[in-house]
Formats: structure tokens, sequence, C-alpha cells
């Protein structure tokens, strides 16, 4: 088990300062590169320092904030899902298609959209689970599956106008002083909250750090690890099926090329707020500063106007690699328990 | 490997030689492969049964066969990169852009050229294939080097890779007017499509290499136990470089194929999903996904149904979004195939069943 699960298992036994423990640092990096490049994008435009352009990083950014949140878990937990893009676009066609063909009520059609989320993912946990079968394949196929099954619903993009998701849509909560929030981003602080203490304070988020940290001793402890992962897995097609939803009242259509290569972002997001993708240690609201940080690049180049839109790519890249050579440097160095 | 052992080991003396020779086919690798592609060919010519005609037209050899083997060249050749690094164990995801960047590249160094004459041809394709090379061995140099897990050092590329193509391109979609380049992905040679031979060639070639030389067994060694093939001597870190090195030109021969056919290179389309199709036809060519085993004729065999399974979709007129659903459910089905536990509760229930009956 190395250093970080540990310490996440036994209570924090650790002795170290708490911003030398290995599974702060990167955290500690994010948040010194998120204020550093705020304050870059402070001095060189104008305008750029107002609390409602970071307001609006957290409202472009919610569908991403929720689905990284539940791909936090996954790769807490040692594995990866590739699927959620698809399952968020195939939720937006499915919550669009039954609403605006079929009549449904709204909130009959998000329930039945986030349950299906939450089966497919729970079924991808049981195949991994029960066959051995590697998550990266599994979720593969399963991005494949969700895809072609969206596709299959409508080929078209279908515009929602119901009156009460259009209300939804457009309703902005203030915040103070003039500044405003959506809906779909106050969903993703609470899912961002609610990941927190699932992680923290559940036996279900030690279970996952246990996990991650090595799956047979999880096991020799008596821990219900079969259970747990294909839980992790639900729990992640929950969230993508719920930034399905969000996804849908952000941009008013569901559509089956919605949200393409988002696993991408999300994955991106996770390793960038600290998560280590081995497994066994990160957290939850690093995954929220690695999702600003994201949004904050885009932001930059928007705000620049000069810089071309490729330029978000390769800087992602980027960031990818450094904080995957930080994580390698930080393993090697606090390893021993 | 250990299968086929098993069974030939294992059969009772009494059979037949005969049977014996039915159960060692049977256990072949490339059985079900190749069964898979043959019903799929004979479902379409049942269809339609001009299906699998061959033509002599202006020196030129025409049908739906040509045009499946042709289609499917690219994906053929990423396939066998793939195939060499799926057999060490690790997994290349940034083929995709990889191929963009290759493509991207030719197309830029033929328009920066603008001469007539094989010139820009030789050095297009020379600086695709170092483009491909170098890209091979950054992802080999993280895998190796950093000794980072597989699916993240080359989901950095993956990430980037397009974004590093559109600024070479200038984001914009290249179109080439050049003869001599429009050649690789359209040209014939001795009335067959050039890109089959292209195909033909790196196959051979890697065919020799790892069946005539020690290579194919430290692939092997190294995939089956990366431990015990270290004590063994095994220079282990130089071929999975290797296989990451020759992933990368793979998929910048398929770029110069794919850009050629098309006179243009797309920066942002080129190659997209390509990744997610060549570990799906390395899976159906029986691969193992965790390493060790595998093999070169399969991936081409599971190339070639990938794209009989597009051309069929589109041959009956079902929407082609059907096609990812149609591949999900393959790869769910090749991967429980492959499972070794499925495979027990299989032979259990089998076992059960007979027991009941008797």
């Amino acid at each position: 088990m190395n250093a970080a699960a540990h310490a996440a298992v036994s209570g924090m036994s650790d002795r170290r300062p708490w911003w030398h423990r290995p599974a702060y640092v990167p955290l500690l990096a994010t948040l010194a590169l998120f204020i550093a490049m705020a304050g870059a994008g402070g001095v060189l435009y104008h305008g750029f320092l107002t609390p409602q352009v970071f307001l609006n990083l957290l409202i472009d950014n919610a569908f991403l904030c929720i689905v990284a949140v539940g791909m936090t878990f996954v790769i807490l937990a040692g594995g990866i899902d590739l699927s959620v893009g698809a399952v968020v676009a195939f939720s937006t066609v499915l919550a669009a298609d039954l609403v605006q063909r079929h009549g449904w009520h709204p909130v009959a059609a998000i329930a039945l959209v986030l349950a299906m989320g939450a089966a497919f993912g729970a079924a991808m946990g049981l195949l991994i689970q029960r066959f051995r079968l590697q998550p990266f394949v599994v979720t593969l196929a399963g991005m494949f599956l969700a895809r072609g099954a969206a596709t299959l619903i409508s080929v078209d993009s279908i515009d929602v106008d119901h009156p009460l998701l259009a209300a939804i849509a457009n309703l902005r909560i203030p915040v103070g002083g003039g500044n405003m929030l959506s809906v779909g981003a106050l969903m993703a602080l609470a899912v961002v909250a609610a990941g927190a203490w699932l992680a923290g304070a559940t036996p279900f988020g030690r279970t996952v750090y246990a996990i991650g940290g090595s799956e047979s001793s999880a096991r020799m402890m008596g821990l219900p690890v079969d259970a747990t992962v294909v839980r992790v897995y639900a729990l992640s097609g929950f969230c993508a099926a719920l930034a399905g939803v969000v996804y849908m009242l952000y941009m008013l259509s569901g559509y089956s090329q919605h949200a393409l290569g988002l696993e991408l972002d999300a994955i991106a997001a996770v390793v960038i707020g600290g998560t280590l993708l081995a497994g066994g240690s990160g957290y939850v609201l690093g995954t929220l500063l690695g999702v600003l940080v994201l949004g904050l690049i885009q932001t930059l180049v928007v705000f620049d106007g000069e810089l071309s839109s490729w330029w978000t790519r390769i800087v992602i890249g980027a960031l990818l690699l450094a904080f995957c050579l930080l994580q390698r440097v930080f393993r090697k160095k606090g390893v021993s328990p | 490997m250990a299968e086929t052992d098993r069974i030939m080991t294992g059969a009772p003396a009494d059979a037949s030689y005969g049977r014996r020779l039915l159960r060692m086919g049977l256990a072949h690798p490339l059985l079900w492969p190749l069964l898979t592609l043959i019903l799929l060919l004979a479902g379409n010519s049942l269809f339609n049964p001009g299906f699998l005609a061959l033509q002599w037209r202006d020196g030129h050899l025409y049908g739906n066969l040509v045009d499946i083997a042709h289609r499917a060249a690219p994906l053929a050749l990423v396939s066998l990169g793939m195939t060499l690094v799926v057999a060490l164990r690790g997994v290349d995801i940034s083929v995709g852009a990889v191929l963009a960047i290759a493509a991207t590249v030719a197309a830029w160094t033929i328009g920066y050229v603008r001469q007539d004459g094989l010139l820009p041809l030789a050095l297009a394709v020379t600086a695709a294939l170092a483009t491909g090379a170098l890209c091979g061995l950054w992802n080999g140099w993280l895998v190796v080097g950093a000794g980072m897990q597989p699916i993240v050092a080359t989901l950095i590329l993956m990430v980037a890779g397009r974004g590093i193509a559109q600024s070479i391109s200038g984001g914009q979609i290249l179109t080439l007017y050049y003869a001599p380049y429009s050649f690789l992905g359209n040209g014939f040679v001795l009335g067959v499509p050039f890109s089959l031979f292209v195909v033909a060639a790196v196959f051979t070639l890697l065919q020799l290499v790892l069946g005539r030389t020690a290579l194919g067994l430290f692939v092997r060694a190294i995939g089956h136990n990366p431990q015990a093939a270290h004590v063994a001597g095994v220079r282990a870190r130089v071929i999975v470089l290797g296989a990451y090195v020759f992933c990368g030109i793979a998929a910048a021969m398929a770029g110069l194929l794919v850009s050629s056919n098309v006179n243009s290179a797309d920066a942002n389309n080129a190659g997209l999903l390509l990744e997610l199709d060549a570990i799906l036809a390395v899976t159906l060519g029986g691969t193992l996904l965790g390493g060790g085993r595998f093999s070169l004729a399969g991936s081409l065999l599971g190339a070639l149904i990938i794209q009989a399974l597009t051309t069929t979709i589109y041959a009956i007129g079902v929407p082609p979004q059907v096609n990812l659903a149609v591949k999900a459910v393959l790869v769910f089905a090749v991967m429980l195939l492959q499972s070794p536990v499925c495979r027990a509760q299989v032979r259990a229930l089998l076992r059960a069943g007979v027991e009941r009956r008797s």
C-alpha cells in the first residue's frame, strides 16, 4: 500500500507537517497554478479579475465538474471510465426525446435518465469485477454502445423548449454583488460537496481508497471489494447521467455528438487535481480545482482573442505531462510508509 | 499456445488422426476471426449476389473485396503496430492523433517545397515517417524512461496531438494538388491498390523479424512476465521503446495513405476514433490484452472484419450510426470469450448440463 492510502486508511498517523504529505503536494501545486494563472490574467487583460468571470468558470464547466467527481472515485479505486462522454450524450438525447417527442414530464424523464446512467455504470462494473476484464476496454466498449444507442434514438439534434426546462435553464440565482450562478453550477457544487463527504467520511470512501492502494490488501482486510467496485462504476455512470441533464439544460438540446472527448477532459481534471492515476490517493476538492484550472485556460484563450483555440489542447496536454511527472517524483520519494 | 498444447497432448489415444486434426484446427487462434470474416462476407453475398465478384477493368482489379481490403489498409497498418505494443502489456491510444500529425506534416512539406517531380514526395514521406517515429519515441520514453502507465503516457499525446497538428496546419484543412502523392492512396501496381503492397510489406517484415529472430520470443517473454524476462536477461526497455516507435511509424504510414486518398489533411478529423478501432481489431484477432500472446495475421483479419462490417452496414442501408453499437457488442462478446473466468463458468455450466442429462 502506498503512503497516502496508508495514511487515509489508518487515520492520518503521518507525522510529517501537512504541506509535506505526498497527497497534498500536487493539490497545493494546482492551487498555486490556479492563483498564478488568475493573477497573470488579471495583469494581462482588463476586466479579468471580476467575480463573475470566476462564477462563469463554474457555470460553463458544471457538467465537466460533475463528470470529473464521478471519475475521481473510479480513478481512486484504480480504474478508469472512458464511457462518460458518451453517457452524457446519451442522457441528453434520451431526456430530450422523452420530453419533446413523447410528452413525458421532465421530472419523470430525468429520473429515468439518472437511473439508466447508474444501471449502465453498474453493468460495466459488474463485467469488470466478475470477469476480471480490463476497465479500460470494458468502458471503451461502453462508450461505443452509449454513443451508438444515442444515435439510434435520434440522429439529429433535438431542441428542448419545454417551459419548465427552459425556465430552469434560464434561472439565475443571485449570489451577492450582482453576480449570478446557474442551477447547473449549484448542482455541480452540491455534487462536489457530496463527493467530498462520500470520499472522506464514509466506509464506502475508505474502501475506495483501500482498493486503489492495494486491492489484495483490501480483500485481506475483509473490505467489501467486489460490491464497492461495482458501486464506484455505478456512481460514475450516475454522475455522467446527471452531467447529461445539466448539459441538456446548458445547451437546451439533446444531440448524440454532444460532449465528444469529455472523458479526456475529465481525466485531465482529475489528474491535474492531484489524484494519483494508479489509485489510492487524491481528493474530490482537488478535482474541483482541476476543473477550474481547465476552465481558466479556456477563459484566458478567449480573453486573449489572438491565441488560437488549439493552444487549449496543447496546454492541457503539457499540464497533464507536468502533473504525471510530478506524481512520479512524489511516489518515488514518499513510498516508504 | 498453452491451449493448443493441452489439447494436443490430452487427446484420447484412440482418437483417429482426422479427429485430432479437427481438434487442432478448432483450437487454432486464427479460426474464430477467419470464421467471422467469412460469415460476414457470405452474409453479404446472400444479400447481394454480385458482392464477391471481381472484375478486371482498365488494367485494374475491381470489386467489393478489393475495396474492403483497400479501405482497411490504414487500420491494418495501425493494428500491426498496436499488436506489438499490446503484446508488451502496453497500449497506445495516441495513434489517431499521430496519424493526424503525420498527415499534416506531409501535406505541409509538399506545400512548402512546391516543386514538380518526385522530390516533394520523398521529402513528405520521410518527414511524416520521421514525425511518427518521434511521436513513438516520446510515448516510449514516457513509458520506459518516466515509468508511466501506458494509457496515461499516450493519453498526453492524444490530448495534445490534434492541437499540435492544427498549429502546423494553421487550423485549416490542407488541400493537395500534387499527383505523385495521390498515388500512395489511390494508385495501382500490377492492377492491385498500392496500399495493399504497403500492408503486405510491413506484415512480411514484421513476420520475418518476429518469427525468424529471437525477438518474437523476447516479446512473448516480456508480455507473459516482465520480471522473469528481466531476470532472464531480456533487454525489455529497448524492446518496449522500439515497439512504441514502430507503432508511431505505422500510424504515420496510415496517415500518408489516408491523406493521399482524399488529397487533403484534416488535423481535426483524420483518424478520429482510430485508436478504438485498432484496439478492437487487435482484440478480434486473438491478441490477449493482458500481453504475451499475439497474432499479427489475426490483427490483419481483425482490421478486415471491421471494414467488412462497415461496408455491410452501408450496403444493407441501415443507418451508419448502428456501426458503433454493433462494434460495442462485438467487443463485449470477444472480451467475454477471452476472459478465463467467463470460460470457466461456461464450462462449468456445460458440464452441469451434461451430468443432468446422463
